[in-house]
């Protein structure tokens, strides 16, 4: 046991490798057994790191020296570098092809969830205007809320309320969306692409759009991959730069 | 080879991360604004444009794609690293506002939607009346 926990702790990045992949089939296996794929397994699994993370203290999990390699894994460099990743696959023509009403629906899509998310925090008594940018970026994605929250030098208890905010409207966007789509008209890709571009959480949207009819998912997924892409772009920058005229 | 396209994504980040700190700096805010978004902007349009040019191979794509994959296990692993006993004393705030924003959000579906329909209906009724 000794050398296991000696080996693990020369070797903590290559752990977190095996832990989160754990984290991960048992997040997928609860998605299909209990909820019928209903709740997606990638949030369970964000949610049961959360969860995880209560185990720790300032740092989540990491704080527990096994699990320190955790914090290298999850840290900035890493995730920034794989999200600019998730770019790769968009196009430029297919922007043309999403035409006005995707763009449309992105723009609004990201400074609707941005005001209201960070009114209700505001109403709640997080006046200032990181904690108002970082909060109101969490309602866009759970992507957003903690790159604008790192930029803005927000405190880790506001980044992770940004990233519980994006976590719970990823569910919300996967169970609702199958029992909404009648009421909203989400029965062709022209609707499809203009809900992809307003909810834009790309797991929900695709697991949603799945659940309602599968080939809506590439016209709903087609807007939501620039949205993460879009809030981390105005979220800090000039949503952040008129906040602070105001607050 | 797949470190090709590893090496053009860090690039791209690299770059994005430059101007994002020049952003930030001009902003006069202490650190890097917009430096992902402008690093995603990057790859979209040299990816574009090296496929285009033939120059982007499906093997040095596999690189990209795999870092691309990474994101989902990367977020689980900041999100388990995250000051979570800390956040919980503003729980409703996370669960108000993941409840009430998204509702919002997709009340304003059929909204926008139907802006861009109309105009849609509208070409129509011209294509009609020409018809006519």
């Amino acid at each position: 046991m000794d050398l296991a926990l000696k080996i693990i702790d020369k070797n903590a990045l290559i752990f977190s490798f095996l832990f989160v992949g754990l984290i991960i089939y048992c997040s997928f296996w609860i998605s299909k057994k209990f909820t019928n794929n209903k709740i997606p397994g990638s949030a369970i699994a964000i949610a049961s790191g959360l969860f995880l993370a209560y185990l720790g203290d300032k740092k989540g999990i990491a704080d527990i020296p096994v699990f320190a390699g955790m914090a290298f894994f999850g840290g900035a460099m890493m995730r920034d570098f794989s999200i600019v990743a998730t770019a790769m696959g968009a196009d430029f023509n297919e922007i043309k092809q999403a035409g006005l009403a995707g763009l449309v629906s992105l723009t609004f899509g990201v400074v609707f969830s941005f005001l209201v998310g960070g009114s209700i925090g505001y109403l709640m008594g997080y006046t200032d205007a990181v904690s108002f940018a970082t909060i109101g970026a969490g309602a866009c994605t759970f992507i957003v809320g903690p790159i604008t929250g790192a930029a803005l030098g927000a405190s880790s208890e506001i980044i992770a309320i940004s990233i519980a905010i994006g976590v719970i409207k990823t569910i919300l966007v996967t169970i609702g969306t199958p029992i909404l789509a009648k009421k909203i008209g989400l029965n062709n890709p022209h609707t499809a692409m203009v809900y992809g571009g307003i909810i834009g959480t790309t797991s929900g949207v695709a697991a949603g759009l799945a659940a309602v009819d599968e080939r809506l998912v590439p016209y709903g997924s087609l807007t939501a991959t620039f949205y993460t892409g879009l809030g981390c772009l105005i979220c800090p920058s000039i949503l952040y730069y008129l906040l602070t005229f105001i607050l | 080879m797949k470190i090709y396209g590893v090496a053009i994504l860090g690039g791209c980040f690299l770059v994005g991360q430059l101007i994002g700190d020049q952003l930030g700096s001009f902003l006069g805010i202490d650190g890097n604004v917009g430096g992902v978004g402008f690093g995603m902007l990057f790859l979209i349009l040299v990816s574009t444009w090296m496929k285009r040019k033939k120059l982007l191979t499906t093997e040095p794509e596999k690189g990209i794609l795999f870092w691309s994959a990474m994101y989902i296990p990367v977020v689980i692993a900041m999100s388990a690293t995250q000051n979570v006993k800390a956040a919980l004393s503003g729980g409703w705030v996370a669960l108000l506002v993941g409840i009430i924003g998204t509702s919002m959000s997709f009340a304003c579906v059929p909204i926008i939607a139907k802006i861009g329909k109309k105009k849609k209906e509208k070409t129509e009724e011209t294509i009609d009346a020409q018809w006519i």
